[in-house]
């Protein structure tokens, strides 16, 4: 256990291992999520109410997903970077930002895109709606302090504390369709309980939401490989990776 | 700045107990602070006019007014909360009395936190005091006003601990003032949410102790925690520079 927390430290190791994962990703990633939006964009039944406009749930809520985990595992990572200074914490906090700042967005636009139909306004100052814009906001923080910093140890370490900061609004985003009345609907997926939909909606959105985990998956080992090359550029292995590379 | 204007931090040694080290630093904050009164104004300037700029921007009309001043007034104090933060550290970040606080035996966040009370004596209190005559410009009924001022006296400690944090994380670099407000706004929507959320439910003659009750636990929130927070990045700020 503490060899392998050893190891994870070390961004040779987690360069090799992520290079042996990252096909896997890819390919399981990619299938899964093209499984579940052709099933879901064409095969699953129509809502009863909303038509065929409710199968933007097939992307929204994936995409909606991914913004809050991103944000948590963020989170983790910064505790990891404050209690004990692990480079690849730094490395991930840094390079996955931008990424769940994308997903934000795409979350809040295919809301908004559903939205105009069914509630027929683009957007409301509702607490699911606001708080999910908020979160844009602190991603967008901690990029903007990330890049403000040139030390990069020190800009990791502040990065750290802001983002442990903003962990506060994300409990408010999960339960603010439960505390207050708002227009957007409760949570479609719960782990206590059966989902309110029929299975044939709720498999492809599941499919393609693991999908996309694993996607990220990919982008996040992708990026974070570059992030390692450019910052331990000046080690040994990476001279020898690059040699190899261009032999 | 007249730098010879500045009492310099006494030396405080180990036999000082925490609560003593934490009115010194108070005191000595109050003191500079009175010694170049322009800043402590300048907030207040700043809060009178954002103000001003709602009636003659939008619109004049007494219903606009009554039914947005309480907002207008929370938007204009956070503002000025917001711009006054940069100083919070700033010159003794210049000075160098930030490092010798960082280096007193006594624990960082009780310094910090006596300095974030002392910011918010300098700046927070006067805005509530001010308050009162701003909402009668702005066609408020004495109720709405005197939930307003309870509303700013929870809510302007929230965003002086709040924003400590943003200070003392963006000591020192270049474009700290945006950056600051960028970190920082997004915390503090809720505190917004909340206490205008307050005058609006008694406007409406709705039970308001609920909306106090939340605001108080943000105030608690913060004052127990932003504290830690603000001492590990000012650590930060200090070994970068």
């Amino acid at each position: 256990m503490w060899q392998f927390f050893h190891k994870l430290g070390s961004p040779k190791w987690f360069f090799g291992i992520a290079t042996r994962f990252m096909p896997w990703l890819l390919a399981i990633g990619i299938i899964l999520l093209l499984a579940g939006l052709v099933w879901g964009l064409a095969f699953a039944p129509k809502d009863y109410l909303q038509g065929n406009s409710y199968r933007i749930i097939f992307i929204h809520v994936p995409t909606a997903f991914l913004a809050q985990s991103i944000y948590i595992m963020m989170a983790s990572a910064a505790v990891v970077t404050l209690v004990w200074r692990m480079k690849l914490a730094d490395v991930f906090v840094k390079t996955v930002a931008p990424v769940g700042l994308v997903f934000t967005f795409l979350s809040l636009f295919t809301g908004a895109v559903w939205g105009k139909p069914t509630w027929g306004t683009w957007w409301v100052w509702d607490a699911r709606l606001t708080s999910m814009l908020i979160l844009l906001f602190l991603y967008g923080g901690a990029i903007a302090l990330d890049r403000a910093i040139n030390d990069e140890k020190s800009a990791a370490r502040a990065v750290a504390v802001l983002v442990l900061v903003g962990v506060v609004n994300i409990p408010i985003i999960k339960y603010s369709v439960e505390w207050w009345n708002t227009l957007h609907q409760p949570a479609t997926f719960k782990l206590t309980e059966k989902p309110s939909m029929p299975v044939e909606m709720w498999v492809p959105l599941l499919l393609s939401v693991l999908g996309l985990y694993l996607l990220f998956g990919w982008l996040a080992c992708l990026r974070m490989k570059t992030e390692i090359v450019m910052r331990e550029q000046k080690t040994r292995w990476v001279r020898e990776l690059v040699m190899a590379g261009r032999g | 700045m007249n730098a010879d204007r500045r009492p310099a931090l006494k030396p405080v040694s180990e036999s000082v107990g925490p609560i003593a080290a934490m009115a010194a630093v108070f005191a000595r904050d109050v003191r500079v602070a009175f010694r170049q009164r322009q800043d402590l104004l300048n907030p207040l300037l700043f809060f009178i006019m954002v103000v001003t700029l709602f009636p003659l921007g939008v619109s004049p009309e007494v219903a606009f007014l009554k039914q947005s001043g309480a907002g207008i007034l929370w938007v204009a104090a956070l503002l000025s909360v917001l711009l006054s933060l940069d100083h919070l550290f700033r010159h003794d970040f210049d000075d160098g009395t930030l490092e010798q606080l960082v280096l007193q035996p006594q624990p960082l966040f009780l310094l910090v936190l006596a300095k974030t009370a002392a910011h918010w004596v300098l700046t927070g209190l006067p805005l509530v005091l001010l308050a009162p005559v701003l909402g009668v410009m702005v066609h408020l009924d004495g109720n709405s006003i005197a939930i307003l001022c309870l509303t700013l006296l929870i809510g302007t400690p929230v965003l002086s601990m709040i924003g400590a944090i943003g200070a003392a994380l963006t000591l020192g670099l270049r474009s700290a003032g945006v950056l600051l407000s960028l970190l920082i706004i997004p915390l503090y929507i809720p505190v917004l949410i909340f206490g205008t959320g307050t005058v609006a439910a008694a406007a409406e003659g709705a039970p308001v102790g609920g909306y106090l009750a939340l605001m108080g636990a943000f105030l608690v929130l913060a004052v127990t925690l932003s504290p830690f927070a603000s001492a590990a990045a000012l650590r930060i700020s200090l070994s970068n520079s």
